[in-house]
């Protein structure tokens, strides 16, 4: 079992090695060739070649677009859990503050009836979810400890009991007739339409991305330094000048107002939205998502987001004594995070840094270099 | 003067820690504090720095009141605290932490200079430059707290116990690197267990008992003083 293990790690060590020795331009090209993957990977011509991946029990279409979905999540929470250490339990109540605010400005089935269109309201959703975040971490932020997560735990139940029992939110009826993003193919038919869902995979790809740039530029600058520094020691932070409430409430609300950008998408993509979609389990699955791939580090989050997701689509339609997989997808989920906190606690793909210190010293020390 | 306490007073929940404690310390010079475990004196650290809200009294760091001032922005009007226990940040390099002592700062030139003094003052810290420095052995990371510390470039520098855990060679190194910063014109408050050492080179001394000031002085008398030398020098 170890050496299976130590192989395995060796291996993955290995690429590591390659991919940080490889020169710029194979990296680029690789990269590249990735994302045309991605992008290329929702076209059934395409898909119908990779065996067994396309998932048997759904439309492998709406699963990606699902995976894309978590991946932005499980990026977005990784800026607070990973790079700031702050823990939040209830990361997916600001997904679901994005998608009510475009439910209720845009739906026919709102009391309002403002029924604007989606794309007006998407900056909308972004600094709601944001002001949220704000106004939740102000007095949170200041107290050590694990205020946060209970605060956090209890903001998420407090946003599904009101989308259950409130009649503005509408509950199990909720909100339909959402409008989805705009845009028309040159016959006259909408990009966006309810059959297709690559297009909204798409759109959430490209969106990934973006993100993903932008959160690369802000964790190799001062922002992503004093992050760090605030995750590894706050104290010694503060005491080199570090303000770390502020950055602290920055990490939060940059991480909310991304899962308000995905709750937004997710509104436009569905048409639907009602009190079912919020269930408590989905944060703890993004933060177990986070975990895995590897905190502290967005290729991890990245990985991490798109297995766990993938992982419970793909148990969908497959039996084993009579009985779906899909039913028994936490027990495994749950088996395959303790068996990861034994065998590899700093994740899939750790933060460069996190893998130093769980590594041992001896082996590690480079002196004179 | 630089640094002015007074009669601050501080409390940990109920327990008070300090009760009404003034001590100043002039531009240039080292001042020691000394003590019994439990005495204070890293409370009295953590004060000054700010990391702790004080109860009552006052803190004066260049004519400027600072009681209710930030922490972080008491690091910009040039106070700096290598804390005890050392506080680096165990998953980023020895260059990386380094780096961050200089976190207020954007002169590169004048951080790149201090770099490459600090890394004259400890050697050691030059062999590693690259190792985290939580893999750092208990006395390195000292180093490095000391070092991070004059990243900031400090007016005041805040030293709370830099040679603990260090073997006699390494003491009486750093001492001779405190002497040698202050020299260069930083001004040091130093917490001390190794009282011998402290009141041999501080200018003046402060001897703290259960959160109060009872005896100050410059190093020398001090380090004659009878009573001092019974309780903290281990002489009869
Ligand atoms: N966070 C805290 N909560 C409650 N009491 C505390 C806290 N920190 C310190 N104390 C108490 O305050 C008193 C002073 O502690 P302090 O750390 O300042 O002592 P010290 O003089 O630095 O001792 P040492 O030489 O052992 O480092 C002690 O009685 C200690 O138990
Ligand atoms: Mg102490």
């Amino acid at each position: 079992m170890t050496t299976v293990l130590e192989k395995v790690r060796s291996g993955r060590e290995a690429v590591g090695e390659r991919w940080h020795h490889a020169p710029r331009w194979v990296r680029w090209v690789l990269l590249a060739a990735m994302i045309v993957f991605f992008y290329a990977l929702p076209n059934r011509e395409f898909y119908q070649y990779l065996g067994p991946i396309p998932t048997p029990g759904a439309n492998f279409t709406q699963v990606l677009f699902t995976v894309s979905i978590y991946v932005l999540l499980a990026v977005g929470l990784n800026i607070v859990v990973g790079f700031a250490g702050l823990l939040d339990l209830g990361y997916f109540g600001f997904f679901a503050v994005g998608a009510y605010t475009v439910a209720v400005l845009t739906s026919p089935s709102s009391n309002i009836k403002t029924l604007w269109p989606w794309l007006l309201v998407v900056p909308l959703a972004i600094a709601l979810t944001m002001v949220s975040g704000v106004m939740l971490g102000t007095p949170t932020l200041r107290l050590r400890g694990d205020y946060l997560a209970l605060v956090t735990l209890g903001f998420a139940e407090m946003i599904r009991i009101s989308a259950t029992s409130s009649a503005f939110l509408k509950g199990q009826r909720g909100f339909n007739q959402i409008p989805h993003p705009p845009g028309k193919y040159a016959d006259g038919k909408p990009f966006f339409g309810v059959l297709d869902a690559r297009p909204y995979y798409w759109l959430v790809l490209t969106l990934i991305i973006l993100v993903v740039i932008g959160v690369r530029n802000l964790t190799h600058s001062r922002v992503g330094r004093a992050w760090i520094s605030i995750r590894e020691d706050e104290d010694a932070a503060q005491l080199m000048g570090v303000p770390t409430f502020k950055f602290k409430l920055w990490a939060f609300a940059s991480g909310a107002a991304i899962a308000g950008l995905a709750g937004a998408l997710f509104a436009g993509k569905q048409n639907f939205v009602n009190s079912q979609n919020f269930e408590l389990l989905n944060s703890i699955i993004i933060l177990a998502a986070v975990i895995f791939g590897g905190s502290g580090n967005i290729v991890g989050a990245i990985v991490g987001g798109g297995l766990v997701a993938y992982m419970i689509e793909r148990f969908r339609g497959i039996e084993l004594f009579g009985v779906e997989l899909y039913e028994y997808r936490f027990l495994f989920f749950g088996l395959v995070l303790v068996v990861m906190m034994i065998f590899r606690p700093q994740g899939l793909i750790p933060n460069r840094r996190r893998a130093a210190e769980f590594k041992d010293r001896r082996k590690e020390v480079i002196v004179g270099e | 003067m630089l640094l002015e306490i007074e009669d601050v007073s501080l409390l940990y929940g109920r327990i008070q820690a300090l009760h009404g404690i003034s001590l100043t310390v002039d531009e240039g010079e080292i001042v020691a504090l000394i003590g019994a475990n439990g005495a204070g004196k890293s409370t009295t650290m953590r004060a000054i720095s700010g990391i702790r809200p004080i109860a009552s009294g006052a803190i004066r760091f260049n004519g400027e009141d600072i009681s209710n001032l930030r922490a972080d922005l008491r690091v910009r009007r040039g106070l700096c605290q290598a804390p005890e226990g050392r506080g680096i940040f165990p998953g980023m390099t020895v260059l990386d932490n380094l780096d961050m002592g200089a976190y207020t700062r954007r002169d590169r030139a004048g951080i790149a200079q201090d770099l490459d003094r600090v890394l004259e003052l400890f050697p050691r810290l030059a062999e590693r430059r690259k190792q985290p420095g939580g893999t750092l052995s208990g006395g390195e990371q000292q180093m490095l707290a000391v070092g991070r510390a004059l990243m900031s470039r400090p007016k005041l520098l805040l030293l709370d116990e830099p040679s603990m855990g260090l073997a006699p060679m390494l003491i009486q190194q750093i001492f001779t690197i405190i002497t040698e910063i202050n020299q260069q014109g930083t001004t040091i408050l130093l917490v001390e267990q190794n009282a011998q050492q402290a009141l041999a080179r501080a200018h003046r001394a402060y001897v703290l008992e259960t959160g109060r000031i009872v005896k100050s002085g410059t190093g020398a008398e001090l380090l004659h003083d009878p009573s001092v030398k019974e309780a903290y020098l281990g002489v009869a």
